[in-house]
């Protein structure tokens, strides 16, 4: 829809915006996409959430072109030094640059929060679709298993697996990922028993329509929205789960840095280098607070009594 | 008319769990080019009749005692899953009482319809799209080419409705299944409707069953109407017979209650009371225990027996006519 072209030019945007274009359209402003993106822009804290994730995905895309020092070159001449002009954010305890290290970490965090959510939807909601919409022992069988992992608190699970697997960050987010599929199945199996009572579904039985079909075709595109809104809110969850992970030696290996790792080395000179610290807690929060605005945003604009 | 389009006999089914069948019993035929109504109440069991015939009863929880339909020739059980999912959206199709919800939001109106096509026709994506934006156009919609890229939202109940027709019919099926295809829309969007499903049986000639409670459907385009009651049939025959000579006190019932517009002003008559639920019907006739001509006899269970040539009913009295000359 991005790419229709701007035949309604705004008056006031100087330069020409796709989203206004679409939002003033009154034909395709009328489409349900598009009324949720104009709500969705109306929303202060989920555009600031926007830009928050949007800032911090920037600087893991384009880490490799930054003006900054290579992450892993210490400076011995540098060791431990506050932040200055030469080192923006200062420098750690073998002199290795903060600023580059907190790039770099990013893209450790935001990679460990979008995989393992794939890794949770993936599993989570195919399985879910099937104990909702077969139920049964289907339905049992996968439900009580879901119930059973969803006893265990997320993030000592996620400990556990990332132990039994051994130490890495391409482990630790497979234990993230395997810890929250519980989640989705739930949610997921919850849509499709309410998805499945529509009147179009029982129209796509009347016309015949085989079950692949209609699950593939009537059933997952209107459990999406729901989903979408949990796996936004559960990339939050999983950078803060990978950031502990790495803090416990579980996740990102030495020396490549992570804003876990980063805080677990600078947990040891708290009070003669407190910006070791500082800087990866801060990204740490700033980036969680994105995902979770960018969250609630997307439930409120998608949230279909509030039109 | 020797060997009419569906015939149904003595269909019996009841839901898990419940101690009476829902459906009892009943028969019907419909021949090509036919409007067979069934007219009734809330929970009489014609929407779950339909249902039925179209093996959309939930598998686990339906139990059928017995019956039997023939279609075209063939003849199968009921529980016969296979044969019925074979014919589903291809020989028999069936439209629903809510237009405004029975059809998927996330998709473009055209490409459900085609998605009907394919999956029957087993032709490519063009010819699905083009038998749709046909189908449109001979729905009424106009400038179908472009509609075909809507979303149900952006439409209208009576155009949604349309759609839905279109995609019943965009297989060519032999038999329509309507279930109060009117009901959730406006009185004149009510009359096109039926007018559309009226033009379209006249080119197609297949046989429709509508399920209505509204009489005034039912007089303007059944061939033949059944009266349901509490899980029966309680009286059959032709759409005249049944309006001008009603036999059955529950049809007659129904007649009164509608309101007329001409003739003295009177307090609207109704049918007291209301149909018992599963588990509570009486032994005998259902309908004795709302029937103003209840007697002993009732406690039996009365035949649908002939009281005019293709007119049946089923009462100890009928036909009435003859009863009430004898009372008085």
């Amino acid at each position: 829809m991005m790419a229709q072209p701007a035949t309604a030019q705004p008056a006031t945007p100087a330069t020409i915006d796709p989203q206004t274009v679409v939002a003033d359209d009154p034909v395709l402003a009328a489409r349900p996409e598009n009324r949720v993106w104009k709500k969705f822009r109306s929303h202060k804290s989920a555009m600031l959430g926007g830009f928050l994730v949007g800032f911090f995905v920037l600087m893991a895309v384009f880490a490799p072109i930054l003006p900054i020092p290579d992450p892993t070159a210490t400076d011995w001449g540098a060791v431990r030094k506050a932040p200055s002009a030469a080192h923006w954010l200062g420098t750690d305890e073998i002199g290795r640059d903060v600023l580059a290290r907190l790039v770099w970490g990013a893209r450790a965090s935001l990679m460990a929060g979008v995989v393992s959510v794939g890794i949770a939807v993936a599993f989570g909601v195919p399985l879910g679709i099937l104990a909702g919409y077969f139920g049964g022992w289907t339905d049992g069988i996968i439900s009580r298993c879901t119930e059973a992992l969803l006893a265990v608190p997320f993030l000592i699970l996620a400990i556990a697996l990332a132990a039994f697997l051994g130490p890495s960050l391409t482990n630790a987010m497979i234990a993230i990922g395997l810890s929250a599929t519980p989640v989705f199945v739930r949610l997921t199996r919850g849509q499709v028993i309410s998805v499945k009572a529509e009147d179009y579904v029982e129209g796509a039985h009347a016309i015949g329509l085989s079950t692949p079909k209609i699950l593939s075709r009537y059933i997952f595109p209107n459990i999406l929205p729901p989903v979408l809104v949990q796996a936004t809110l559960t990339i939050a969850t999983a950078i803060i789960a990978e950031a502990s992970l790495s803090f416990l030696g579980l996740g990102q290996q030495p020396p490549a840095p992570s804003w876990g790792s980063m805080l677990n080395t600078a947990k040891n000179f708290l009070a003669q280098a407190p910006w070791m610290a500082m800087w990866p807690g801060i990204a740490i929060f700033l980036v969680v607070l994105g995902f979770n605005l960018l969250g609630d945003g997307l439930r409120d604009a998608l949230d279909p009594r509030e039109h | 008319m020797d060997s009419p389009l569906l015939q149904v006999e003595n269909l019996k089914f009841r839901f898990r769990g419940q101690p009476q069948d829902v459906v009892e019993g009943i028969s019907f035929r419909v021949g090509r080019n036919e409007t067979l109504c069934i007219v009734g109440e809330s929970g009489c069991g014609k929407s779950v009749t339909a249902l039925a015939l179209m093996g959309l009863l939930p598998r686990d929880s339906v139990r059928f005692g017995s019956g039997e339909i023939r279609f075209d020739g063939d003849s199968f059980t009921p529980s016969d899953h296979d044969r019925i999912a074979a014919m589903r959206g291809d020989r028999m199709a069936m439209i629903f009482q809510e237009p405004m919800t029975s059809l998927n939001p996330a998709f473009r109106i055209g490409d459900q319809i085609a998605e009907a096509v394919e999956q029957h026709r087993k032709c490519g994506k063009a010819k699905a799209r083009e038998r749709a934006v046909e189908m449109l156009r001979r729905v009424g919609i106009p400038a179908p080419e472009q509609r075909m890229n809507e979303y149900p939202h952006q439409l209208s109940g009576g155009m949604r409705q349309r759609v839905m027709i279109a995609m019943a019919l965009a297989n060519d099926p032999e038999l329509l299944i309507a279930d109060e295809p009117t009901t959730a829309l406006d009185v004149t969007v009510q009359a096109q409707i039926l007018d559309l499903i009226a033009e379209l049986q006249a080119e197609t000639g297949m046989g429709t069953i509508m399920i209505t409670h509204d009489l005034g459907v039912v007089a303007e385009i059944a061939t033949d109407v059944a009266v349901m009651y509490a899980g029966q049939v309680v009286e059959y025959g032709p759409a005249e017979a049944i309006f001008n000579d009603p036999q059955h006190p529950y049809t007659i019932g129904l007649m009164a209650s509608v309101p007329t517009l001409t003739g003295p002003r009177r307090r609207l008559s109704t049918v007291p009371g209301s149909v018992p639920s599963i588990g509570q019907m009486p032994e005998g006739c259902r309908f004795s225990s709302r029937c103003p001509f209840a007697a002993p006899v009732c406690a039996s269970r009365p035949e649908l027996a002939e009281v005019a040539p293709g007119h049946r009913a089923a009462c100890h009295f009928a036909p009435l006519d003859q009863t009430l000359e004898r009372r008085a």
